[in-house]
């Protein structure tokens, strides 16, 4: 035990004492929560809309001014027909159109209902599918209000229209998604890099040499990658929590046990290719290529995996930042309690144990 | 008789169709200096390897401080000490946590680690730089440091792979300085190398060619059957023979 506190002790003064990786790997996270966070933000302020009224009556000049009070929106006063709306949006001038047709207020009172066209410009598709909402959510409002004072309820049924792109997905979620990042990043890429530097280095011999066990050899470089990962994650949190003002549903417990599971699987991720290459270039290669680039792919963070062709469907079950990414959303964003994601969870651990016991069985205690 | 601390017999190693090492039998006594000579591709290192438990032999027998290698590796591990060819101290800590490092992963206790170290940079000379990184040191000094570490658990056995490779010839002699204290203090010293001023520093040398052992006698025994006075035409008589080239 005394040897192996030596040893973790050595691994963090090499960790410690790297500062510019040390600096990169907790500014990374950061950077990337604010830069999803504000840079590529999905919400939209102040979208340009223009409202056509053919009915021109009491209830269509009231759900117009509600939108004009919201914040999210800016009307265009120009009154136009709609040619003149289909230029305005290829010109990217407006990003929304709200159509009332006429006899709006006489259909809403007399058949109880009435229609409202919402065309949204879906090249972009997740501000359209937020702005499409917003204006959904006012009528809504205002048709609450209606019903109020009415023992028939009144129904207004938006029709929204995406131009552009009809098969329109989910925003991405991206704290889920960046965390997933982060940690495969440090977890795969610094440990398999920090293992093979003691072969290339020879210190490896020397190690394998001493009484020192040659499988807490590896257990001690992984440690302060466990340490620093759990950091990432808190400000990870921290960030999302108290910055972006997206909340934690769920427990916080749960979150940092399954981040933690997360973390281990990447740990003997980074052990195995550390195990199975010689070179520091080649084990930063394997993790960049290899395990970055599925991750972005596959993990559902940037794209919608069920929009994929069915083989890459397939691919994305062996990616294990896609089973993290549905656990943490699941926690984060749902607040569901571990019932709900036992799955995605024995999944992990499956990979896990898979891994180390591969690990365990490359591992060559002698040179040759 | 003193007391027999390295035992081989018929040690081989072959690599497929290669034999690296091919049935080589040797005693080395307890403090003695026992120098391993010949050109690259010798065998050298493969038979050091073997000794020290980073390679399995493919045949033959040995014993290291009284364990058989092929089953006590783990007793055999903390009664040697390994220096190879490669430097191999962590540039990227300093002087004393390199020592403490290695002191650690052999056990040593807190206090041990504190004399040790205290002592161990005294004697050599490196009192300012203690708190440098090992890095910044002349290569001299890193081997010398090197090879204290490589001691600093007492062990029984220090096996040397080319320890002095690189290093100026001053620096070298202050080296054997170190390698003679060591063995004065009853430790046994295994050495390779290719420098033939070394070689006469050994008690005695052990010439490999092509895998065999073709010399195994003090220095001024060898000069004397090689019919000579120095140990560079021994070796050229008996490795112009070489069949294997670098």
């Amino acid at each position: 035990m005394k040897q192996f506190f030596a040893f973790v002790t050595k691994e963090f003064a090499h960790v410690l004492r790297d500062r510019k990786t040390l600096f990169i790997l907790f500014g990374m996270p950061v950077v990337q929560i604010l830069i999803f966070g504000f840079a590529l933000t999905n919400e939209v302020k102040n979208a340009k809309l223009v409202v056509v009224d053919q009915s021109k009556d009491l209830i269509s000049q009231q759900i117009i001014n509600r939108i004009e009070a919201s914040r999210y929106f800016e009307i265009e006063k120009a009154v136009m027909d709609p040619e003149q709306i289909e230029a305005a949006f290829k010109e990217g001038k407006i990003r929304l159109a709200v159509i009332f047709p006429a006899h709006f207020t006489d259909n809403l009172m007399h058949i109880n209902r009435a229609q409202v066209q919402i065309i949204a410009d879906a090249s972009d598709p997740n501000t359209a599918n937020m702005l499409s909402n917003y204006v959904s959510s006012i009528i809504q409002d205002q048709q609450v209000q209606l019903n109020e004072a009415n023992a028939i309820p009144y129904a207004i049924v938006p029709e929204i229209r995406m131009l552009y792109n009809p098969q329109l997905k989910g925003a991405p979620n991206f704290v889920p998604g960046v965390m997933a990042l982060v940690l495969m990043l440090v977890c795969v890429m610094m440990t398999s890099i920090s293992i093979v530097r003691e072969k290339e280095l020879g210190t490896m011999e020397i190690l394998l040499v001493s009484p020192f066990r040659p499988l807490l050899i590896i257990i001690s470089k992984a440690v302060p990658y466990l340490f620093l990962s759990l950091i990432n994650v808190i400000s990870i949190l921290l960030l999302s929590v108290f910055v972006l003002d997206l909340p934690i549903n769920g427990s916080i417990a749960l979150l940092f046990a399954e981040s933690t599971l997360f973390i281990i699987t990447n740990l003997t991720l980074g052990i195995f290719i550390s195990i199975r290459t010689n070179s520091q270039q080649v084990a930063m290669l394997i993790s960049l290529m290899g395990m970055m680039l599925p991750t972005v792919l596959f993990s559902g963070f940037m794209f919608p995996i069920e929009n994929m062709p069915m083989p890459l469907q397939v691919i994305s079950n062996i990616v294990p930042a896609k089973w993290f990414y549905i656990i943490v959303k699941s926690i984060m964003i749902k607040g569901v309690g571990f019932a709900a994601i036992w799955k995605p969870t024995l999944v992990l651990v499956g990979m896990t144990l898979l891994l180390l016991g591969l690990s365990w069985k490359n591992f060559k205690i002698r040179l040759a | 008789m003193k007391e027999v601390v390295i035992q081989t017999e018929k040690l081989t190693k072959r690599f497929g169709d290669f034999i690296a090492t091919n049935e080589i039998t040797f005693d080395v006594t307890k403090g003695e200096i026992f120098g391993f000579l010949g050109a690259n591709g010798a065998g050298k290192t493969t038979a050091m390897r073997m000794l020290c438990g980073l390679s399995l032999p493919s045949s033959g027998k040995a014993t290291i401080a009284g364990f058989d290698i092929y089953k006590k590796t783990e007793e055999i591990k903390k009664n040697i000490g390994y220096m190879s060819q490669k430097f191999s101290l962590y540039e990227d800590l300093t002087v004393l946590e390199n020592i403490r490092f290695f002191g650690g992963i052999y056990g040593l206790s807190n206090a041990q680690l504190k004399s040790k170290s205290e002592a161990l940079v005294t004697e050599l000379g490196l009192d300012k730089e203690a708190k440098k990184l090992v890095g910044s040191l002349p290569l001299g000094w890193k081997q010398k440091l090197s090879f204290s570490v490589a001691i600093i658990h007492e062990p029984k056995i220090v096996f040397l792979d080319e320890p002095t490779g690189g290093v100026d010839p001053l620096t070298r002699r202050q080296f054997w300085d170190l390698i003679y204290k060591a063995s004065d203090k009853g430790i046994t010293i295994f050495v390779t190398t290719h420098y033939m001023d070394e070689a006469e520093y050994c008690n005695r040398i052990c010439i490999m060619v092509d895998g065999k052992i073709e010399a195994l006698d003090s220095p001024t025994n060898l000069k004397k059957v090689f019919n000579t006075n120095s140990m560079d035409d021994v070796f050229y008589q008996l490795a112009r023979g070489a069949k294997r080239k670098e």
